[in-house]
């Protein structure tokens, strides 16, 4: 009950940011921009409008979850409205799952309100509507749900222009990451295979979420690979979610 | 009569600067307050008071010592169940009414419903900010957002009420309001934590007082005990003589037109003072003996160290 209370209320704090309206619109810029683009094309120009609205999506949402995330606690505690709400009976655990909730549902109706922007667009170029794009935009939401969560992690304890640098540094590693297991492949096994097996595993791997591609270009998705990214991305959102809570349960709000 | 809050040799520092220097806030604080009294926790800025208040409240974790809300250890969430708390300078989420600021906090207390509805109506009026219920707390003054925080401090109905500098940013009229709310809580049985530099108020509200001074309480105690009843000098106003005449009786504080105010110290002077007003046919305008006052002591105290 406490959770639902602070979630409406950031949820409500969070709907009067307005940044989060210059990015929807420059999202939805994009994603219009998308079907000129698409006339400029040699070959099969609904590809263009799918790969660039999709990837409109992904990126405006994960600025949103970063510049939302990042200012949301430390807001609290630099405008002191975090005194009131922790003299109260609640935990700290409470009022930061709160937090990630109220955040979780604006970036869900943020990433509604561009899907269906997109999905129109596209219905006016093809006149159908194409179930499997969704699964590409459901995933691409799971991914949002961990950038909050990272971007929450790093507004309980740094400045929102490190935490955002951070949590940006975090989105470019998890992409980038699918690298190394291409190289893990390539190494032979030994000390420097098990440093780099390592790494993979430690470091995130957000490509797991990414089934844009496939969409595109209507290749087969295994319903395995869609459990097994579900599952990493539940366990690697908790993993976060409680390193945030380790450090916010012990921090002094001086 | 049980105890509301005690302190236990608490210690807290803070690591600041770029190059983490440790800072020794708070260096063994200890006292406690009963159950249905007013305390008034007094110190010059810096003394440590709001890192005492943070502590008690859990928003900083002290180094060492314990600290006990009605017997129940303050890190347990259940001890702060019935306490309420006004920060100093209060910070509220400026984009509420006053009406939804209050509706958030009963919705996180578990207060729903009708219930709800009748206490913040109850409180708002209380305050005084009936007529401010439904305006942005953005456009509220300090001192509107001083009463508000109050209103806030009390939806749960606490057994003990915690207030940093609640008259800071408040009007004469204000004061006076707030300090009869003060007092209104003790008779309903609460007990108020009070801190404040404004001696005034505490000396005119509280039972008892603690003195902080850079992080170590240096005197607590009733205040009819603090403060001794003894007469230090007698201020005389008298008018139609002039001041030469009484030099040999007291010191000349100062005269304006044909008034003089006179300090007298020694007891037996003012008969002669008396006596001396009469055969000049002169008046006495106004005769107060002085006592010690808080400010006496505290000054002392502060000087001393």
């Amino acid at each position: 009950m406490k959770i639902t209370t602070i979630a409406r209320n950031t949820f409500k704090e969070a709907k009067r940011d307005r940044v989060l309206y210059l990015l929807f619109f420059f999202a939805a810029g994009c994603l219009l921009f998308s079907r000129f683009l698409a006339l400029l094309t040699v070959g099969d120009r609904v590809k263009i409008i799918k790969d660039v609205g999709l990837a409109s999506i992904s990126i405006f949402g994960m600025l949103m979850a970063i510049l939302m995330g990042t200012g949301l606690v430390y807001k609290e505690i630099d405008k002191k409205t975090i005194f009131t709400l922790l003299a109260k009976p609640i935990h700290r655990v409470e009022f930061l799952m709160g937090k990630f909730l109220g955040l979780v549902l604006t970036i869900f109706i943020m990433t509604v309100l561009m899907a269906v922007i997109f999905l129109l667009i596209l219905f006016l170029h093809t006149f159908t509507i194409e179930w499997s794009i969704l699964i590409a935009i459901l995933y691409i939401f799971f991914e949002l749900c961990l950038m909050t969560a990272v971007a929450l992690l790093f507004s309980t304890f740094t400045t929102p222009i490190l935490a955002s640098l951070y949590s940006l540094g975090f989105y470019l590693i998890g992409h980038l990451s699918w690298s190394l297991e291409m190289l893990i492949k390539k190494v032979k096994s030994g000390t420097g295979r098990a440093i780099l097996r390592v790494f993979y595993t430690v470091l995130p791997d957000l490509e797991n979420f990414n089934f844009k591609t496939e969409v595109v270009h209507n290749l087969p998705i295994p319903t395995k690979l869609l459990g097994i990214s579900f599952l990493y991305g539940v366990v690697y959102t908790a993993f976060i979610l409680l390193l945030a809570m380790v450090i916010f349960r012990r921090r002094d709000f001086i | 009569m049980g105890k509301a809050l005690e302190l236990e040799k608490v210690y807290k520092s803070y690591k600041l600067g770029f190059i983490p220097k440790k800072k020794q806030v708070l260096k063994g604080v200890s006292f406690y307050v009963n159950e249905g009294e007013i305390f008034g926790y007094l110190g010059p800025n810096g003394a440590g008071k709001t890192t005492t208040i943070k502590c008690i409240l859990n928003l900083i974790f002290p180094d060492a010592g314990r600290i006990t809300i009605f017997g129940e250890d303050s890190l347990k969430p259940k001890a702060r169940q019935r306490v309420g708390f006004l920060p100093e300078n209060p910070y509220f989420y400026d984009y509420l009414t006053g009406r939804e600021f209050l509706a958030f906090y009963a919705d996180l207390l578990g207060i729903h419903g009708r219930v709800k509805e009748e206490k913040i109506r109850y409180l708002l009026k209380l305050v005084g900010m009936e007529r401010a219920a439904d305006l942005q707390l953005r456009k509220y003054s300090r001192g509107m957002l001083q009463r508000i925080g109050l209103a806030q401090a009390l939806l749960n109905d606490p057994v003990l009420v915690v207030l940093d500098e609640p008259m800071g940013g408040l009007d004469p009229i204000g004061r006076k309001e707030f300090r009869d709310i003060i007092v209104n809580l003790k008779k309903e049985g609460k007990t108020v934590f009070l801190s404040s530099h404004i001696l005034q108020d505490i000396e005119m509200i509280c039972d008892r007082v603690a003195i902080i001074l850079a992080g170590e309480i240096i005197n607590q105690g009733y205040l009819g005990d603090l403060i001794s009843e003894k007469v230090l000098y007698t201020e005389i106003t008298i008018a139609g003589i002039p001041a030469a005449e009484f030099n040999h009786l007291g010191e000349s504080v100062s005269t304006s037109g044909d008034r003089v105010l006179l300090k007298v110290y020694e007891e037996r002077n003012i008969d002669q003072v008396i006596n001396l007003v009469q055969q000049k046919k002169g008046k006495i305008v106004s005769l107060v003996p002085r006592t010690e006052t808080l400010e006496d002591i505290f000054v002392n105290m502060v000087k001393n160290q």
